[in-house]
Formats: structure tokens, C-alpha cells, sequence
């Protein structure tokens, strides 16, 4: 897809201010940080999928400032960050979309790229038909409780 | 293995999923590597949805019961939404933006539960599909003077055969309606429970969000019962 008629510096986006009504949004729009790519490739994510990040993935790179050639991907800053938030900890996509301040649609493309990548590992959520354990249920409810 | 206290675990965790087949760059396997395997191993997520008309209480509901209290947003290109703009001659795409509650408990380390409130204007219903797939169950607020706000709510989680509560947010000053009032006034499958909650009370939502579970679990449990139920 061609990128769309958004002005990438400040000057230039001033000259064009005029032609945008408030509707129009914000200049850049937030697809611009997936390339104008609107779906992953690959199976979706759904808002409770849960990320964390592949230990290897944070050894590749030296840190949020170091976007220098990891083999498989040119992380961007929004990927970066993504690695950064999910070390260690899982974190599902609609923490992430709120973090970040982007749509989850967005983030599930960064997602896409960076599982292709190998640099993440994801969690698809369990259909409650197939939840593995009755006992889970009861646990939840025990939690509940116990709040 | 997580879940080490499951005695008969049938589905893989790993891989299961809507369609219990794994993305085709899905690293499950990696699962079985050696090693310290850290906390996130056998996370697991259940997602609740809070729905009802506007101003029923669900961002409040929410908030009373979570932990974390952000917004998350989905946004969808909408073709050819507005007309052509000057701008060069080329067409603009719009996009429709539609922001969530959102909340989430941890019941312990690897498993929590995920709230979400559906957005209650009519043309966001493509997040409500999106959504409820792979709900456990969702509570439908309902604010009994304004009880028809919540036909849409109902109509969807019946239809999609999502269990859900309706849980009547008591406003000071309204009447007082009986669980089985409002049962009939929307004209609830049998079994669907009623309950009647302060939506800003912590302990009221927890309760709601119980009373859920339980349903949950009990109409999952009658499924499992009538697929395994020979077919004559």
C-alpha cells in the first residue's frame, strides 16, 4: 500500500494543516508504524493473548536506543518497547495496546512481525470448552472470593 | 508441565485456542525445551465482558474490581468511509476508533481474568464479536429504567450461547424490581441468573462476577455432558 499523503516534518504538516478538518484525525495515522499493514500474518491475537518476550530476543539487542540489524527483524522503537515490557513478565494485548497508546490493531501487526521473528513467544487463551481442569473454574471463584 | 496439580490435563494448554490448531508461527514447541522455564509458562488468561446499555455502570463495575483500570482501543480502516477528499485526488480511508475499559484480576501467578466493557453504540459491533470470542461468560448490566438497553446485550450472548448474569445496578431513588421481574421483562432462557448489585461496591461486583463463574461453569459442564451423550 502507498503511504498516505501525511507529512512527515512539522513544516510540512503546518502547510497542510489547512486541509485537514478536525475529523481528519491525527496526522500521522497509527497504521504508519506497521508500514500501512492493517493484518498479521499468521493466526490472531486475540485481546487476551499473552506476550513475553523470547530471553534470546533481549541478548540480540543491546538496548531500546540500538535499532543496528538483529538477523531477522529491523526492530522499530514500538517493537522495542514491546520487547521491553513483556521481559519476564506476560502481558496480554490489550495491556500492551493501552501502554503503548496505540489501537490494538496496530499492535497485533508489531506482534505479528516480532513472533515471526522468533523474538517473542505467544499465549493463545484457552477456549472455556476446553478448559483443561474443572478446577480451574473453582479456582477462579476461590480468587474471587478471596479479593 | 504447568498446571502439575491437573491429574488428567486432555488438552494441551500450549496450543489450544479458538480452533485448537496452533498458528503456523506459533513457537510452541519451544515449550519443551529445558531449562528454567520462568513464570510465564502456563499462563493463563479468561476473558469476562461486561456489556448493557449506556450509563448502566459498566466502566464502574470495572473499575470497582480490578486492579488495573486502563483503556484499550481497536480500530478498524472503514473502505471508502467519507468522501473523496481534494487532497491530491486521492481517496482517504477513515478509521472508526472505539476505546474499551478494561481490567484485570490475578487469581494467582498464571492466571487471571481479563474484564472488558463492550462499547454501547450500535455501530461498534464489530468489537462486541471480536470480543466475545472465547468468552467465559459476560455480565449484562441493567438499569431497570431503562430495562430495554439491554435487549441488544441479551439477544447477542443468547444467540452466541455465551452464559452470561444480568446483574440489576441498583440507582438510589428507582424502584425496587425482583430478580424474577426482570427475568420476565426480558424474557430470560430459564437458568439465567438475576442478581441484584451496587456496581461502585467492590464486594457487590465480586459478587456478580461469582455468581458469572459459577453460571459459567455449570453451562459448560452441561455441554461437555450432552456432547458426550450418544447420538441416536
Amino acid at each position: 500500500m502507498a503511504p498516505g499523503p501525511h507529512p512527515r516534518n512539522p513544516l510540512a504538516a503546518a502547510h497542510h494543516a489547512r486541509w485537514f478538518d478536525r475529523d481528519a484525525g491525527p496526522l500521522v495515522r497509527p497504521y504508519t508504524v506497521t508500514g500501512g499493514r492493517t493484518a498479521a500474518g499468521g493466526r490472531r491475537l486475540d485481546l487476551i493473548a499473552l506476550v513475553v518476550s523470547e530471553p534470546l530476543a533481549l541478548g540480540e539487542l543491546a538496548g531500546p536506543g540500538d535499532f543496528g540489524d538483529p538477523p531477522a527483524l529491523q526492530v522499530g522503537p514500538e517493537q522495542a518497547r514491546i520487547l521491553a515490557l513483556c521481559r519476564g513478565t506476560p502481558l496480554s494485548v490489550a495491556e500492551l495496546a493501552t501502554e503503548l497508546d496505540l489501537p490494538a490493531g496496530v499492535v497485533r501487526v508489531l506482534l505479528g512481525d516480532l513472533q515471526a521473528a522468533g523474538l517473542i513467544r505467544v499465549r493463545h487463551p484457552v477456549l472455556p470448552a476446553l478448559l483443561p481442569d474443572e478446577r480451574i473454574l473453582q479456582e477462579v471463584v476461590h480468587g474471587l472470593h478471596a479479593l | 508441565m504447568d498446571f502439575t496439580h491437573s491429574d488428567h490435563p486432555p488438552v494441551p494448554l500450549r496450543r489450544s485456542g479458538p480452533t485448537g490448531r496452533s498458528g503456523p508461527a506459533e513457537p510452541t514447541g519451544r515449550s519443551g525445551r529445558s531449562g528454567p522455564s520462568g513464570p510465564d509458562d502456563g499462563a493463563l488468561a479468561l476473558k469476562i465482558l461486561v456489556a448493557g446499555g449506556f450509563g448502566a455502570g459498566k466502566t464502574t463495575l470495572v473499575g470497582a474490581v480490578s486492579e488495573i483500570r486502563p483503556l484499550c482501543t481497536e480500530e478498524r480502516l472503514t473502505e471508502a468511509g467519507r468522501e473523496v477528499d481534494d487532497l491530491g485526488g486521492v481517496e482517504r480511508k477513515t478509521t472508526t476508533t472505539v476505546a474499551m475499559d478494561f481490567g484485570r484480576i490475578t487469581i494467582r501467578q498464571g492466571l487471571s481474568v481479563y474484564l472488558f466493557g463492550t462499547p454501547g453504540q450500535d455501530r461498534f459491533w464489530f468489537v462486541w464479536d471480536e470480543l466475545a470470542r472465547g468468552a467465559l461468560g459476560a455480565v449484562v448490566l441493567a438499569d431497570t429504567r431503562r430495562l430495554t438497553d439491554c435487549f441488544p446485550a441479551v439477544d447477542f450472548f443468547e444467540l452466541r450461547g455465551i452464559p452470561f448474569v444480568v446483574a440489576v445496578n441498583r440507582f438510589a431513588g428507582t424502584r425496587e424490581y425482583g430478580p424474577d421481574e426482570v427475568a420476565r421483562a426480558l424474557d430470560l432462557d430459564p437458568g439465567t441468573p438475576v442478581v441484584l448489585c451496587d456496581a461502585r461496591l467492590r464486594a457487590s461486583g465480586k459478587e456478580v462476577l461469582v455468581g458469572l463463574v459459577e453460571h459459567a461453569g455449570r453451562v459448560h459442564a452441561a455441554r461437555l455432558l450432552a456432547d458426550a451423550a450418544p447420538v441416536r
